[in-house]
């Protein structure tokens, strides 16, 4: 009973302080409030995604129009970068590089996990804050860090990282300055995750409201659950190679550097005795499960809107988080099948083909279970619901496409090609983006008290849907003709190229289609802050228990101390007067069988 | 705001926050120095030669290094302790003699860092040398967060005594299991780099 009355103080306090006027810096930069923070990183977040997405997009002028000109800012880039508006292959490789460090550290994990992961987890499991507040503003400030050292290494001589953002070894070794800024930069952010994970972890763990046990757990906890053991539990050795890699650069140690290199026709000053496939062992130890990171939150969140948009409970439940967790500790042993390439031996190659292949099934469970849960329901069409709606096909296109790539054989011709680009931005993309997109009109109105507009959020997905599959469909295409990707001159100067290098150019239109696309977002973010419809504490008829709170929740959430009496998805249960039950109602009937 | 469990164990998961927290922060240190064990595993396996740990590096000093750092832990175990038994003083007193320790352990690795350096071995003289410094270098710098954060402890943080016992308890238990993680690391570098 103590802890209910410490909450209740907790509350009655924060009654009182509300009208305490806290500076412009405690209040919104240097907040210990985790849905100040979730905002902090969801909008910082969103900013990087459009950064990194400005970057894509000058490159697909370059892909398009090799050569020529860029129109508009093409003068603004400077001489090194690209004289007379010519963009230099130097510049590309940096673009590149930075394009997918960018939308994966600084876009995609922040929104996803710290953005959703700090609004929206502790408010759906009751609690009145994160478990270390100082900590999660820490974490905050060392991703905003990590990502200014990034985006300051464009302006050191030589420019940015430009050997992809996988970094491979020896040629990172080799590379300008930018790499090691680069590395910096990683070790920023991966401190910032480590801090965070963990802090999830304790926060679901520990501070549940009473009544919510783990198996009444929201979905899309249970996702930032696992994500967060896999943030911990991954990362920790991309960090050790990124010190190994430092060492390598910046001290002369030959961890990544075999004996006898040749470097621009001299022998390199190493000593020799490394080998660069453990650079890439231990790189792709964090970004397989990396790839979990991305998707898990994104599935979280889809699963929400499909329970509440179907009217019905998610269809099998403990299946979900069954899979889920197998998803989880599966993509910890598959992480080589990004290296059959590399002449690590048939051996490795069969154990990691065999598991990739095993892995690929709780993906389907979770899937099928999603695709389930539609079927027999009175759908309501709302805005979340269609970005929901889209996650189920683009998953599953950007899932059945990797398994060709996850058996060793066919990968021989695939590696390395426009398929794989495809591949894996439909999964990250039109997949984990569009999901995340749903998710920020589900709880837009939560955040703020005012609902998103609907035509501006209907023009944006419908735009946005077409736009991203024109971008990335083709690019199966071209792969499959053996296109190769990373040529800063799009593919031209291969012969076999030429038949599908008419693609380039629908592609680049599409992408700036989708980009323009996102105006209408953009529009409808900032309008909806200000003029959005007032909307009520639960505006979407929902269940969990971050609808019991007010919209927006004050310092400390909660009005009342929340308490679990069901389970999360009590939609349309037989005799109830409305067709949802909230977790928190202590009366009505429920679904769950009688304990014992 | 009071966040609960931040002192008092939760009844069905029987720990508090933060004896939790430090537990999977140890967690994801496992998986930082198992990249790095493992790449010593990795070079050394494909290494055309390797010395042997003793032939190049002064086993008695990394042995009585060893004998410090156990010592430093056993001194830290002392000192939470004496906080359970209600005694600031004896804390203290035990908190100074493990930092104090650390300290010592600090300098012998300096002198042991200088002597490589005078007769010319560097990290980038050889894949043995490069994992030798790189290992020992970010234990070091664990060493030195260590000393930090328990001198706070000893000096300005151990003012929470007065106001909450229980809490500055429990940060006293999670340095504790923090330091003995370090030492930890310490007694499998020990035997690989020296020893073996």
């Amino acid at each position: 009973m103590s802890d209910v009355t410490t909450t209740e103080q907790a509350v009655d306090a924060e009654h009182g302080h509300e009208h305490e006027e806290l500076s412009f810096w405690r209040q919104y930069m240097f907040s210990l409030d985790h849905k100040v923070i979730g905002i902090q990183y969801a909008v910082t977040g969103l900013l990087f995604l459009l950064f990194g997405f400005g970057l894509m997009m000058i490159m697909r002028w370059q892909i398009a129009y090799p050569f020529q000109p860029i129109p508009l800012i093409g003068g603004l880039l400077g001489e090194s970068r690209a004289p007379g508006g010519v963009m230099l292959p130097e510049f590309y490789n940096q673009l590149g590089a930075m394009h997918g460090t960018i939308m994966v550290f600084l876009g995609v994990v922040p929104l996803a996990v710290g953005g959703f992961g700090n609004f929206v987890v502790p408010l759906q499991i009751g609690a009145p804050d994160m478990a270390f507040p100082k900590l999660n503003m820490m974490s905050y400030w060392a991703f905003f860090l990590g990502g200014v050292v990034m985006i300051s290494s464009f302006f050191v001589p030589g420019g940015a990282a430009n050997s992809g953002w996988t970094s491979y070894a020896p040629l990172s070794v080799f590379a300008t300055t930018g790499q090691t800024i680069w590395l910096i930069g990683m070790i920023f952010l991966i401190t910032s995750s480590l801090l965070g994970a963990l802090n999830f972890l304790v926060t679901i763990i520990q501070l549940r409201a009473p009544g919510l046990s783990f198996m009444r757990l929201p979905f899309f906890v249970w996702a930032q659950l696992v994500t967060g053991f896999l943030l911990l539990l991954a990362f920790p050795p991309l960090e050790a190679a990124g010190v190994l890699q430092l060492m390598d650069r910046v001290v002369g140690t030959s961890f990544f550097m075999p004996s006898g290199l040749v470097y621009a026709d001299a022998p390199a000053d190493f000593s020799g005795g490394g080998t660069p496939l453990l650079w890439q062992h231990l790189f792709w130890f964090l970004a397989h499960p990396e790839v979990y990171v991305l998707i898990l939150p994104a599935m979280g969140i889809v699963t929400e809107i499909l329970a509440n948009n179907t009217r019905k409970p998610i269809w099998g439940y403990r299946v979900l988080i069954a899979s889920l967790i197998f998803l989880g500790f599966m993509s910890f042993i598959v992480w080589a099948h990004h290296m059959f390439m590399t002449g690590m031996g048939t051996t490795m190659s069969s154990f990691f083909q065999t598991t990739t292949m095993i892995i690929s099934i709780p993906s389907v469970v979770i899937l099928s279970a999603m695709f389930l849960t539609l079927y027999g329901a009175s759908i309501r069409f709302t805005t979340p619901m269609l970005f929901a709606l889209a996650f189920i096909p683009m998953f599953g296109i950007g899932g059945l496409t990797g398994l060709p790539l996850g058996l060793a054989a066919p990968d021989i011709h695939l590696h390395d090609t426009y398929y794989v680009i495809g591949h894996f931005h439909y999964v990250v993309a039109p997949g984990t983006l569009l999901a995340l997109f749903g998710g920020i009109y589900y709880w837009f109105p939560k955040a703020t008290g005012r609902m998103m507009g609907d035509l501006l959020g209907k023009i944006h997905f419908w735009g946005s849907f077409i736009a991203i599959n024109v971008v990335f469909m083709p690019m199966f295409i071209q792969g499959l003709s053996g296109m190769n990707r990373r040529m800063a001159d799009g593919g031209t100067q291969y012969t076999m190229n030429q038949d599908v290098l008419v693609w380039n150019t629908v592609i680049s239109w599409g992408a700036w289609a989708l980009a323009f696309f996102q105006i209408f977002f953009i529009i409808n973010f900032f309008w909806s802050i200000k003029k959005g419809r007032k909307a009520s504490n639960n505006p979407w008829n929902a269940t969990t228990l971050e609808w019991q709170a007010p919209s927006p929740p004050p310092h400390g959430n909660f009005l009342t101390p929340p308490q679990a009496h069901r389970g999360p998805y009590e939609y349309s249960v037989p005799g109830a007067q409305t067709d949802f039950v909230m977790q928190g109602d202590a009366d009505g009937p429920t679904t769950e069988p009688a304990k014992v | 705001m009071d966040i609960p469990y931040t002192v008092a164990e939760r009844p069905d998961t029987g720990v508090n926050n933060v004896k939790l927290g430090i537990w999977l922060f140890l967690a994801s240190e496992v998986m930082l120095f198992g990249g790095l064990f493992s790449t010593y595993v990795l070079l050394r396996l494909m290494a055309v030669e390797w010395p042997f740990g003793s032939d190049v590096l002064n086993v008695p000093m990394g042995t009585f290094n060893t004998a410090v750092l156990i010592g430093s832990s056993v001194t830290m175990v002392f000192a939470y302790a004496s906080l359970k038994m209600d005694d600031l003083a004896r804390f203290k007193k035990f908190m100074a003699m493990t930092i104090g320790l650390s300290l010592v352990f600090m300098v012998v690795k300096g002198f042991e860092y200088s002597h490589e350096f005078d007769i010319g071995n560097f990290p980038s003289t050889s894949t043995y040398l490069a994992i030798y410094f790189t290992m020992t270098g970010l234990h070091a710098l664990h060493i030195i967060g260590g000393i930090i954060v328990n001198s706070y402890f000893l000096g300005p943080g151990s003012k929470m005594w007065e106001t909450n016992k229980a809490q500055f308890t429990n940060r006293i238990e999670a340095a504790g299991l923090y330091w003995h993680f370090v030492d930890l690391v310490w007694i499998f570098l020990f035997p690989i780099l020296y020893l073996l």
